[in-house]
């Protein structure tokens, strides 16, 4: 954890966990769908659920939704920045289950015939998140890192080919978690990194048979300088098909 | 890192903290440094925001208090107690009206490291440039206390909130006011050990009361303890056991006070009425 975990991060209010850890979740997302969300919803676990209102979670999901950063100023106005950016959302609760108090099911998609992705997070206090599933796939992302997700077909061999390939991107792998639904059926990888993937590598990725679905989400928990809000990069359009 | 290394350190606390940190990377600590005399800024800038505003926040419970403050007279002819006060308030209502503020450690204990501190340094005069390394100091104070126990009121009370939040300022005030390194831990130390056993009873469960006037009794804690600390007062309790203490503490708390807004201040008629209009 860095000093400036504790000095910081500069941020909107009122809460680290139920705003800019709710706005970190969100913006993790966005960057799954890899695409400029059209329509959002989330679903609201157990604190988050209860209090979602006036702690601004609702704004701040919606915010992430649209790129902005926990210390985006334009936060306490999301509902209407999202109306003009073309982006429907809507809340509703549910008990998800055994999971963290402050969690949140996010379903975006890109709209029309665009992917659509559901996104597991919960808060956990102090600004820290984790998303745990990905299209009901375990995975585990803090935000902390640069993250890579892959889709692929469980075989020897894929987890090796992914890490070799990071290593000649001279990638410092901090994290790694691979989960498959059933033998020789479809898994999901996910690896967090020092620093970004090359596009180059991304791409390379992305060109497997084996891996169907690609995904690099940025580190979210740095960064006291509100991102651009523009679609994320294409980190590795969808390759052959969907992530379902 | 323990208290205990810190206090033993001959040179500055803050230097032995960057040091630790970073080590001797150049480039490390330039952006390190640059980057927290921008979080000065921030904290400036939430101050001045909260003290001119009256608007209220979200749930309509807090939001004029700073200004309130702020504009009266100084009835006890204490200057610095008044401006910590304010400052440490400003930042909270801003925080609570989902304006800017620099987290410290977190977004409910944000007024108490800038009330103190930047408080201390208006009052006295001192430029924001001699605001960076105790600030690094106080940084790494509230690293070293969340070795030992994760600092949100939800898993420890309010004191794991408040309570790191004025070691983390006294820490700082105390070398900002030429302290050595072991005044600057016990400063830390005699905070935090009149802060265990708080508990964390948001009305509602949202950031504002009590959070908001807390932040301005911890500033003032917090200047307290680094005068304590300044002249010589040592907590008889080694500071590292404090730490430890207090992280025991909060696993006694039970749930109904740590941030669910079910026990104390929450569970009173008002407290119970707030909850319901807004979750309506």
């Amino acid at each position: 954890m860095s000093l400036l975990d504790q000095i910081g991060p500069v941020m909107v209010g009122p809460s680290s966990s139920h705003t800019a850890g709710a706005c970190r979740l969100a913006l993790l997302a966005r960057n799954v769908l890899g695409a400029e969300p059209r329509h959002a919803r989330f679903v609201l676990h157990g604190s988050f659920a209860k209090t979602a209102k006036g702690h601004g979670t609702d704004l701040a999901l919606v915010a992430g939704t649209l790129g902005y950063y926990p210390d985006d100023e334009r936060i306490r106005d999301a509902f209407e920045h999202a109306a003009a950016a073309g982006l429907a959302y809507e809340f509703t609760t549910a008990d998800l289950g055994d999971i963290h108090p402050n969690s949140v099911l996010m379903e975006l998609s890109a709209g029309g015939d665009g992917a659509n992705v559901s996104v597991l997070g919960s808060s956990l206090g102090a600004g820290f998140v984790r998303v745990s599933q990905v299209n009901g796939f375990d995975v585990q992302v803090s935000g902390a890192y640069h993250a890579l997700l892959a889709l692929h077909t469980d075989r020897p061999g894929v987890i090796a080919r992914v890490a070799s390939v990071v290593a000649d991107d001279q990638g410092n792998i901090a994290t790694a978690f691979s989960a498959r639904q059933r033998r020789g059926g479809h898994a999901m990888l996910s690896m967090e990194i020092d620093r970004p993937l090359a596009d180059y590598a991304v791409t390379y990725l992305s060109s497997l048979p084996y891996i169907h679905w690609l995904r690099q989400l940025p580190a979210v928990m740095a960064g006291d300088t509100a991102a651009p809000a523009e679609a994320p990069a294409a980190a590795g359009a969808p390759v052959n098909g969907d992530a379902r | 890192m323990t208290l205990a290394d810190i206090m033993v350190y001959q040179g500055k606390a803050s230097d032995l903290v960057l040091q630790d940190d970073l080590g001797d990377d150049a480039a490390a600590r330039s952006h390190l440094l640059t980057t927290m005399l921008g979080r000065v800024g921030e904290m400036r800038d939430s101050i001045r925001r909260g003290l001119s505003s009256t608007a209220p926040s979200r749930t309509g419970m807090v939001g004029w208090n700073a200004k309130t403050l702020n504009d009266a007279p100084d009835a006890l002819g204490a200057p610095l107690l008044k401006r910590v006060q304010a400052y440490a308030m400003a930042v909270n209502e801003e925080n609570a009206r989902m304006g800017r503020i620099v987290a410290a450690p977190t977004a409910g204990s944000a007024g108490t490291v800038p009330g103190a501190l930047i408080g201390v340094a208006d009052h006295l005069g001192i430029d924001d440039s001699d605001l960076v390394m105790p600030l690094v100091l106080a940084a790494g104070i509230g690293q070293v206390i969340s070795k030992s126990m994760f600092i949100a009121g939800s898993t420890g009370g309010c004191q794991a909130e408040i309570g790191s939040s004025a070691a983390m300022a006294a820490a700082a005030v105390t070398e900002l006011l030429g302290g050595t390194a072991r005044a600057c831990v016990h400063a830390a130390a005699q905070a935090l050990m009149n802060t265990i056993g708080l508990v964390c009873d948001p009305v509602g469960g949202y950031v504002e009361v009590p959070c908001v006037s807390r932040n301005a009794f911890y500033a003032v804690h917090a200047v307290s303890a680094a005068q304590l600390a300044l002249a010589g007062v040592e907590s008889f309790i080694p500071p590292d056991e404090v730490v430890y203490a207090m992280a025991a503490v909060g696993r006694m708390l039970p749930p109904e006070l740590r941030e669910t807004g079910e026990g104390g201040l929450a569970d009173t008629p008002t407290g119970r009425r707030i909850a319901l209009k807004m979750a309506r």
